[in-house]
């Protein structure tokens, strides 16, 4: 049930039912929240989701620097869409969220590598993947800042954590 | 997968007449006199440490190698799974030049291997050496440069590149010690230390164990040069500056993609003048954008160091003249010449002032020059092969364009210092062809039928008005048909791609990669089924031979079918590094 009393007016479309089921289990906030950003439903001045043209407002050889908005949303719930880059595994807890469709697997090769501007995207139980050509709206709490993944020792700068995500 | 690994070991044992046992260096290797290597043998499962006798030209090796081995009595794998017995000396070195011939045997496991150590004159032929790599640079690269930028009448081209006046030329054979076919790590590390190695290494024989650090190590030219010369090095390329072609001047990797490491490895060496794009991986983990995964800041280690920091075209402008110079012009690899000076796409949008090939060179030349010593420096032209991986000819082609202006600056700087050898070359080809044009004013509507072969291909309508070299338009009515010999699933569009660089192949849900759908659309677009296993997502390297060209002192050693591992006894010969100076 949602804050009104409705049905969602669309249900999170993952590649199979197990995948389904692990959205259920997500957090109710952010489930909730990722809903309430859907095109349809949300007020104009909505201020929780990003674009990948939001996330940066300075990109220098020297580095990158994040835009206040980020700075202001890091802790809340943020929606943004994206392109799921080709995984490290056929099922993991993480993915990498693209601004344009990755051709080329950086987990795989050793000669490709990723775009400065990426987001890294957790969910709570391991699931499996989109292909990179379709866009998807992932919808977690915000991270900001560098961290290590103690897994894998993935580096990343920008998070979603506790995610869902559908395609568009 | 194992027991068909063991099963392939004991019949090779069956055929050859010694055992199991492998040798690092390799049968047959080239040794620069003088420098030092690492000496390795891996035994075939456990053998006892005083079974192990090792003799050189008949007599104990300690002398020959100038030092004793550590006897490792089992190498792990992944798993902890034992892999054999192993002995390592680090650093060993041969002074006389000759044939030595190394025994090795434990047991019933017996190797013979001979090396070639050769010396270099005393005295230098040349006091500078120009390396100029077009990345992948195959024949219809230069053919269809040629064509695109100068033009041809009547059959014959309206003028000349560069690099059709250089006077000496050689076939390079580009494999690698374990495959027929090649990437741009092993090559490059052969023309760099005179060593062939595995796909994926620098400056390292492949070893059996995963560890991508402790792999038998060459001595890398860069590291010839600070041992016995006071030249100055430097390194140029439009691409990430810890990517492989760049790397193999002064790095030790098992693994190319070891870049945060390569990054050290550069500062190790300290190259004079050190070009490119790839500052990701200079920058500590806790800098947005950066891609180490420790706190090092390469950036202020290199300011440190005494380098002037350019990170714009302005910024090397104002850094020429500096004694050292770091230029970081991108977080990854630099755009291509078509997107920074035409298109304005692909990240031009967020790098707008990146410098060119061109004004690299030119400026490392003006800085290495300084130096009475002499200098060595690489200039590497990325993107020909980044973009024939995709299929993106106009992108490829516009770069060999620009790599042959920076081969004309290079001829320039000779003539005013004819001490200069100038060797301009690939490191392994593509497989791809000019095969004609394609005529869009052709009758009908199928773009296919557009394909002018024979006869009917006539010639391109490029035009060059500004006379810069470059075609004002690569989307003209009669452009170049270029097609490759091996492909992913893709659409064939027959027109270049003037938004941003091809990606033929996307993956998809079940891992394979499939047509991108994106040129689904584009009218006359027609799908092409892959020949290439569908775990490939672009076009891959040929194994077809180089064609290397030189000219300058030492240029004559560069004549027939070479080794790649070869042209770095004619480097060598032509410093006379071999000799102390």
């Amino acid at each position: 049930m949602w804050p009104d009393g409705s049905q969602p007016a669309r249900l999170p479309l993952f590649s199979d039912p197990v995948g389904f089921a692990m959205a259920n289990a997500l957090s109710r906030r952010a489930f909730l929240a990722g809903v309430a950003t859907l095109p349809l439903m949300r007020p104009a001045d909505a201020g929780d989701s990003l674009t990948f043209e939001q996330l940066y407002d300075k990109i220098t050889v020297l580095g990158l620097s994040f835009s206040d908005k980020v700075k202001a949303l890091a802790g809340k719930t943020v929606s943004i869409r994206g392109f799921m880059a080709p995984p490290l595994k056929a099922e993991a807890k993480f993915f990498v969220l693209t601004e344009i469709p990755m051709s080329i697997c950086p987990f795989c090769d050793s000669d490709s590598d990723w775009p400065s501007n990426i987001v890294v995207v957790y969910i709570d139980d391991k699931t499996t993947f989109l292909p990179p050509s379709k866009l998807i709206e992932v919808t977690g709490t915000l991270e900001v800042g560098s961290w290590t993944d103690p897994e894998t020792g993935f580096v990343s700068q920008l998070r979603l954590v506790h995610s869902s995500f559908e395609t568009v | 997968m194992r027991t068909l690994l063991l099963a392939l070991a004991a019949s090779t044992a069956l055929i050859g007449t010694a055992g199991a046992a492998t040798v690092y260096p390799l049968d047959r290797a080239t040794i620069l006199a003088g420098s030092p290597f690492d000496f390795k043998v891996e035994f075939d499962g456990s053998v006892k440490a005083e079974d192990v006798k090792i003799a050189i030209n008949g007599a104990d090796y300690k002398a020959a190698l100038g030092g004793e081995v550590e006897f490792i009595a089992s190498e792990k794998g992944k798993d902890d799974v034992d892999l054999g017995s192993a002995v390592l000396l680090r650093g060993a070195k041969i002074d006389k030049a000759g044939a030595y011939t190394l025994e090795v045997s434990a047991g019933d496991q017996k190797k013979s291997v001979t090396w070639d150590v050769y010396a270099t004159p005393e005295t230098p032929k040349a006091k500078n050496v120009i390396f100029l790599l077009g990345d992948g640079l195959s024949v219809a690269h230069r053919t269809a440069a040629r064509l695109m930028s100068k033009g041809m009448t009547e059959g014959k081209a309206n003028g000349r590149l560069a690099m059709d006046d250089l006077d000496h030329m050689a076939f390079i054979g580009t494999s690698s010690t374990h495959s027929i076919a090649t990437d741009s790590a092993n090559t490059m590390s052969a023309y760099m230390t005179g060593h062939k190695s595995r796909v994926n290494a620098l400056g390292v024989y492949a070893d059996r164990t995963p560890a991508t650090m402790d792999d038998p190590k060459v001595e890398t030219i860069a590291e010839a040069l600070r041992r016995t010369t006071k030249k100055s090095i430097g390194v140029v390329t439009t691409s990430e500056i810890e990517d492989a072609t760049p790397a193999a001047v002064v790095s030790h990797t098992r693994k190319r993609d070891e870049k945060a490491a390569i990054v050290g490895m550069f500062y190790d060496v300290k190259p004079e003048v050190v070009l490119g794009g790839g500052s990701a991986y200079f920058l500590a983990k806790d800098v947005p954008g950066s891609k180490r995964k420790d706190d090092k800041d390469y950036i202020k280690l290199f300011q440190e160091a005494g380098y002037t920091l350019a990170t714009d075209k302005d910024e090397l402008q104002k850094a020429a003249g500096s004694d050292k110079i770091l230029g970081l012009f991108h977080t990854g690899n630099m755009d291509t010449q078509l997107d920074r000076a035409f298109l304005k796409k692909g990240t031009v949008g967020k790098f707008p002032n990146q410098p060119g090939l061109v004004e690299m060179t030119q400026v490392a030349l003006d800085q290495l020059s300084k130096n009475e010593d002499g200098f060595f420096l690489m200039v590497e032209a990325a993107s020909i092969d980044k973009m024939s991986h995709p299929m993106d000819w106009e992108r490829a082609i516009v770069d060999t364009i620009e790599f042959d202006k920076a081969i004309a600056v290079a001829r320039k700087f000779q003539e005013s210092h004819p001490d200069t050898l100038i060797v301009v070359t690939g490191d392994h080809t593509h497989g791809v062809s000019v095969i004609g044009t394609i005529d869009d004013d052709k009758p009908g509507t199928e773009m296919r039928e557009k394909v002018g072969t024979y006869d009917d291909a006539g010639f391109p309508n490029y035009e060059d008005k500004d006379a810069d070299g470059y075609p004002d338009n690569v989307d003209v009515s009669r452009r170049l048909a270029i097609f490759a010999n091996n492909y992913p699933d893709h659409y064939e569009t027959f027109r270049p791609k003037l938004d941003n660089p091809f990606q033929p192949a996307v993956k998809s849900e079940s891992g394979a990669y499939v047509a991108n759908e994106a040129y689904k659309d584009v009218p006359g677009a027609v799908f092409v089924q892959g020949n290439l296993p569908k775990s490939a997502d672009t076009a891959v390297h040929a194994v077809d031979d180089v064609v290397l060209q030189a000219a300058g002192p030492g240029a004559e050693g560069f004549k027939g079918y070479m080794e790649q591992s070869d042209v770095y006894k004619v480097l060598a010969d032509t410093l006379a590094i071999g000799a102390k100076q």
